[in-house]
């Protein structure tokens, strides 16, 4: 049971939720690598996507999270200029709310967005990425699949690699991963690592082969390209030769360690084209596993009972 | 005539500190004495296990008039400083048009006719704000402003600074500055800190108040002029003020109650009352403050008071303009919160809320014979709680809702007249 109306981020949200989630996404997993991909556990469900920014890979991987389990979803792309039009945030989501939606799938470019309108409506909420703040469903596939892939989550040294300061998935990760007590690593130029960042329970380094070394997962964060021109990088090929994951670095990990990114990748910018070939990356599952997680939530979200037969 | 009869008065400017009475003769205070015999033609008020000080001044409201008369009109205004206990406010010059020359003083000035509460102008330093052109200060000056200055941004470069401290020190004019380093806050909007990390949400660092209280402190020590640093936020910031004192330069201080009260743990609610300008800062950075005011190194509290509309701040964090409103809780919550926990005196309040913004500008703040009657009478233990729709201000942006508080105005005299009686506005 998601114990509060909305889920807004891992930061808030306790281990037994999280484990809940994770937990019924097995059996979602499961639906998805069926022949006939649709239960009717969610028919008759109303849900609509509200995506502020542009996003195919979260927004597709919600429609079809619905469209699997039945539920009804209309999609509304709204363009940040409807807000400088005078239409309102909450305008938006009380229209929808009042022609049925029951819960809400947000994509914000500001922080805390979802927990204003949280505030402002009765409708439940799924934070698809707000701001800088928390991307919570990516957290939880990231989490799933370390768990899938390499075991409890309480034994493994997790190296995230990129551009922290402006990621919401490095957010979500870290919350999620310091309650299972995974030692997470953070590894970014000292430009791009935000202040006091180790209070959030990480060991902070600018040395991608220390940062790397001997660790059991690798999380290579998106680098917005936009970076270099802010006072931030010098260069993107600065970047890469100190930052970009090598094949070479890559040996650096552990021998059966994971390599994995929420895309999209800039390929040759902060992962090479040969790493994402390599066997151990699991950049595709993470994908499949996207929809297994927000298939578990919205069938805890919109009416299923933990424990009711998803089948 | 009105007698006020048996309040604990305080002044420390003129050593006064216990039970008096006050005797108010037309606009004046006529006698300050231990019973002062009751006569049947005064208007005795009972001022029995109440607090009684010189009117309180803040020297930093913004009245939203002309131009953002939605947001706070200069009659509301005052009704919000008058049941705040304020007895003098002065008001920012960055309305539409900003107030930048005599024209607009004048039309200010005639605006505050009939009003309960003494208005003060403060005068832009450059034309339209933010440009290198001087105002005519002079000429404002004589039109009655009080002081100058470009508040919501500091005056654009260290040159153009230099400039104003210079002019404004022939008119004997203060420079009210508000430090920020622009390209430093580089558009962020909470304090740059843990929060600021773990919210995604764009910080400033403390570094870019502390940048420009540097640049003015060296500028004052050029020209002689005079800044006053308005809602310093910053510890650093309270280091480098309290070292130019010790200089022995021209250097003030002021602070917000919020910015006293609160830190940037506040923001965590993403409530869009908690975003200020200066933001609201870390847990270190408020007990600097804290210490500031008592060893004296921070002259006054003022409350920065920026009434939005409620559509205008209802809308993503990171959307919202700055601002809260501070006129009708600022007294209760520095006896809340520092007084009642006994980090100040009565005294202290009473010296950072009305003796010395009142020396530095000029502007009164004491209980003296002959001096305009501007008395703020005070039940220090009446308990109550924030409810920003029962504001006179049209401004709710509060990060104090539902707060209880210690201490409310029982009455506001100035001139002699009741501004506030029994809590409500005459």
């Amino acid at each position: 049971m998601i114990k509060e109306k909305d889920l807004l981020g891992l930061r808030n949200i306790s281990t037994d939720e999280i484990d809940e989630i994770l937990r019924n996404a097995v059996p979602m997993k499961d639906i998805i690598m069926r022949d006939i991909k649709k239960v009717p556990t969610l028919r008759g469900k109303s849900m609509a996507t509200l995506f502020f920014e542009n996003s195919t890979r979260t927004k597709s991987s919600f429609e079809i999270a619905a469209k699997y389990l039945s539920a009804d979803c209309t999609n509304l792309a709204v363009s940040t200029s409807s807000v400088q039009k005078g239409e309102t945030l909450i305008d938006t989501a009380i229209t929808l709310e009042v022609m049925g939606i029951e819960l809400f799938v947000m994509r914000h470019g500001a922080s805390g967005a979802p927990h204003f309108l949280g505030r402002n409506t009765k409708a439940r909420i799924i934070n698809a990425g707000d701001g800088m703040n928390e991307h919570p469903t990516q957290g939880l596939l990231d989490m799933y699949t370390m768990k899938d892939k390499k075991g409890d989550l309480g034994n493994l040294t997790v190296t995230i690699l990129g551009d922290v300061a402006h990621s919401r998935v490095a957010r979500s990760n870290i919350w999620g991963l310091v309650k299972y007590g995974t030692k997470v690593r953070v590894v970014a130029p000292e430009t791009l690592i935000p202040v006091e960042l180790q209070r959030m329970g990480v060991e902070v380094y600018t040395d991608v082969d220390k940062a790397l070394k001997g660790a059991d997962v690798v999380n290579v964060l998106r680098l917005q390209k936009e970076r270099q021109s802010s006072g931030l990088l010098p260069s993107l090929v600065e970047y890469n030769k100190f930052w970009g994951l090598t094949s070479k670095r890559v040996e650096l990990l552990k021998d059966d360690a994971i390599i994995m990114h929420p895309g999209p990748m800039n390929r040759g910018v902060e992962i090479m084209p040969d790493v994402y070939e390599h066997p151990r990356c699991v950049v595709d599952e993470q994908v499949t596993n996207g929809v297994a997680v927000r298939m578990a939530l919205l069938f805890m979200m919109l009416g299923g009972k933990s424990g009711d037969d998803i089948n | 005539m009105i007698l006020i009869k048996g309040g604990h008065v305080v002044d420390p400017k003129n050593k006064i500190d216990g039970i008096m009475d006050i005797l108010v003769e037309g606009e004046t205070i006529n006698k300050i004495d231990k019973n002062i015999e009751t006569k049947s033609e005064y208007e005795v008020v009972d001022a029995t296990n109440l607090m009684v000080f010189p009117g309180l001044i803040d020297m930093h409201v913004h009245l939203r008039e002309p131009g953002f008369e939605h947001k706070e009109t200069i009659q509301t205004g005052l009704a919000a400083a008058a049941k705040g206990g304020f007895t003098t406010v002065a008001c920012m010059p960055n309305t539409k048009p900003a107030i930048d020359d005599r024209t607009i003083v004048e039309s200010i000035e005639r605006k505050t006719r009939g009003a309960k509460v003494n208005l003060k102008i403060i005068g832009a330093a450059t034309k339209n704000i933010d440009t290198d052109q001087l105002t005519e200060m002079g000429d404002m000056k004589e039109a009655g402003i009080v002081a100058i200055s470009n508040d919501g941004k500091p005056v654009k470069n260290a040159y153009i600074t230099r400039r104003v401290l210079e002019y404004a020190k022939q008119f004997d004019l203060i420079l009210i500055e508000h430090c920020e380093d622009e390209s430093m806050a580089n558009g962020g909007f909470i304090h740059e800190g843990y929060y600021s990390t773990i919210l995604g949400l764009k910080g400033i660092p403390r570094e870019a108040e502390d940048l420009i209280v540097a640049r003015d402190i060296a500028l004052v020590k050029m020209t002689g002029g005079k800044v006053h640093i308005a809602h310093i936020s910053s510890k650093n910031s309270v280091d480098l003020v309290r070292e130019a004192k010790k200089q022995g330069l021209n250097v003030t201080a002021e602070v917000t109650p919020q910015h006293l009260v609160l830190t940037d743990a506040a923001v965590e609610s993403f409530d869009t009352s908690t975003k200020i300008n200066p933001p609201l800062r870390s847990e270190e950075d408020r007990q600097a403050l804290v210490e500031g005011l008592i060893d004296g190194t921070i002259d006054m509290i003022a409350t920065d008071h920026a009434p939005h509309a409620r559509w205008e701040k209802e809308v993503e964090y990171a959307y919202a303009p700055f601002g809260a409103v501070g006129l009708e809780t600022a007294v209760a919550l520095i006896n809340t919160k520092l007084v009642k926990t006994g980090l100040i005196t009565y005294s202290q309040l009473v010296e950072k809320m009305a003796n010395n913004p009142g020396t530095v500008f000029k502007l009164g703040g004491e209980l003296k014979l002959g001096n305009y009657a501007d008395i703020t009478i005070f039940d220090p233990n009446k308990k109550w709680t924030v409810i920003p729709e029962e504001f006179y201000s049209m401004g709710r942006n509060t990060p104090f809702k539902g707060w209880e508080l210690e201490g409310e105005v029982v009455h506001t005299i100035v001139k002699g007249e009741f501004a506030i009686k029994d809590g409500k506005v005459i």
